[in-house]
């Protein structure tokens, strides 16, 4: 091989893409899937605590769903230092609000906020991929889930991140009975269901996606608050 | 209510703040932050995907058929339902059409966000005018405020494709509107990636003196036949009417189920007895 030529070869290189060699880089896909299911009385949320950059796991536990207050959670994919920074940014706004008004957010209002906070970047986006969990007025399990520019949409399950291509469609067959004959489709399910099929869901994903695994992040809101459960996945 | 009304739209607003006493050209308190360097927008758009096809990372929910006409007893809109970011149905469940207020409606084709967030601001600017000039603002002005309002942000990244219908003075009114900062009128558009099949069906069959009945089988056709040929498209028909006293919302229909319904001579026999099979009799 000309090694001579090799060389004169990439000092010709367009300069445009000299130039992206040195680009200044300010984003970090970290992997790592959420996932969240709404019941009737109840919202379940689990995120999968590995954080990787590429072949690298930079952590085995750094979660990535954080409990923003008494009934509600935030799950969260992408990119984690941005996903900190938005947490920290909405708490900051929640306790605003609860002097302003001497009352706690409620997630109806949280999930409108976080809509607007993530437009106020919308030319310099966060890369997150958030879905909010809490109960709605009524006490009935409530998630949205938005686009990193604040798209917001209210569903009853949704799964974000590196597995969500695999997740997604476990969850559209057995909590959407999406394409079922002889089911009702908007059958909410029981919590001990749902439980298991979250579970069943991230050890499926920790089998077939390299960005999930280490430990599950298991949350639970209901009428008497938040409960967390810690479970482990495979560590390979 | 009425003293309200009385005290925001006072003309020497002496002891109001500065807000209330005229319009303002720009909403209070909307600040957007911007990437540090030398050209923010080229930024935005490096690394936003604002045209699906682009590999950008930030992937935001695109994709459409949205239509609306107007015909003898008001204007028709309808939307299907599916959002992709990338190869990924992101959602079939999307709510194109955003009521900004109980006689006035939004499309939303482009970026989800733009279109959500701008018709929201739309609606907040439309009971202003309400609040100042004790009437309901025109399909016409609410259009350009939001011609406007996305005008400032031109070249900036913004995507949005929308149509504004409602009920006016005037009668019916339509407006495309876009991220451009172009603004039209007519008696029928059609916006996103399917819009070409859509434009294809209403063509051929729109008429204005059309019964609801038609506008709605007319309407429903188009979508179901964009959602057929563009693979951006899909999910549900979601069908609204406007007339003299505000818009109307119908029930949801699957595109899956409307297909046996335009093409009778296939059967579904996809049982959990016999997956997978379809007979194809004629």
């Amino acid at each position: 091989m000309d090694f001579v030529g090799f060389q004169q070869e990439l000092a010709h290189a367009p300069a445009t893409e000299r130039h992206t060699h040195n680009r200044w880089e300010p984003y970090v896909d970290n992997g790592g899937t959420s996932l969240a299911i709404a019941g009737a009385d109840y919202v379940i949320v689990a995120s999968d605590a590995r954080q990787s950059n590429g072949y690298n796991i930079n952590s085995r536990y750094d979660p990535k769903a954080f409990r923003l207050s008494n009934d509600a959670i935030l799950a969260t994919a992408g990119y984690a230092a941005d996903a900190k920074r938005l947490v920290e940014v909405l708490e900051q706004n929640a306790q605003m609000y609860y002097h302003k008004h001497d009352r706690v957010m409620k997630a109806s209002a949280m999930a409108q906020m976080l809509s607007n906070t993530l437009y106020g970047r919308r030319f310099f986006p966060y890369y997150v991929f958030p879905i909010l969990a809490g109960l709605d007025n009524e006490g009935k399990g409530a998630l949205y889930c938005y686009d990193p520019v604040g798209n917001m949409e209210r569903v009853v399950y949704r799964s974000f991140g590196s597995a969500s291509a695999l997740v997604q469609p476990f969850l559209d067959s057995v909590v959407g009975f999406k394409n079922q004959r002889g089911v009702d489709p908007t059958r909410l399910l029981e919590r001990d269901q749902a439980l298991k099929i979250a579970v069943d869901a991230f050890t499926g994903a920790t089998e077939r996606d390299i960005h999930t695994g280490d430990w599950l992040d298991i949350f639970i809101v209901d009428r008497n608050g938040v409960t967390h459960e810690k479970r482990e996945l495979k560590h390979d | 209510m009425n003293r309200f009304v009385e005290q925001l739209t006072k003309t020497d607003g002496a002891d109001l703040g500065e807000s209330f006493t005229g319009a303002s050209s720009m909403p209070a308190g909307l600040h957007f932050e911007l990437a540090a360097g030398d050209n923010p927008a080229s930024f935005t758009q490096q690394y936003t995907d604002v045209a699906s096809e682009k590999d950008a990372r930030i992937k935001i929910a695109h994709g459409t058929t949205t239509l609306a006409f107007k015909f003898r007893e008001g204007v028709l809109v309808a939307t299907d339902s599916r959002a992709t970011m990338g190869n990924i149905i992101s959602s079939q469940s999307v709510k194109k059409v955003i009521e900004i207020n109980p006689y006035l409606l939004g499309t939303m084709a482009g970026g989800a966000a733009d279109c959500s967030f701008w018709e929201r601001v739309l609606g907040m600017e439309c009971r202003l005018y309400e609040l100042r000039n004790k009437k309901r603002i025109s399909v016409a002005a609410a259009s350009k405020l939001l011609a406007n309002l996305v005008y400032r942000y031109k070249g900036m990244g913004l995507s949005m494709g929308t149509m504004v219908a409602g009920w006016d003075d005037k009668g019916p009114g339509l407006y495309y509107v876009d991220s451009d900062g172009e603004r039209l009128t007519n008696d029928l558009f059609s916006v996103g990636s399917g819009s070409t099949f859509a434009y294809g069906v209403l063509d051929s069959h729109y008429r204005y003196d059309m019964t609801v009945d038609e506008a709605k089988d007319l309407a429903r056709k188009a979508i179901y036949h964009a959602t057929h040929r563009d693979a951006y498209s899909g999910g549900v028909v979601r069908m609204y009417w406007v007339n003299e006293n505000g818009w109307v919302a119908y029930p949801l229909e699957d595109v899956g189920e409307l297909y046996y319904q335009y093409h009778p001579e296939i059967q579904l026999t996809n049982s959990t007895e016999s997956p997978l099979r379809v007979n194809a009799s004629a």
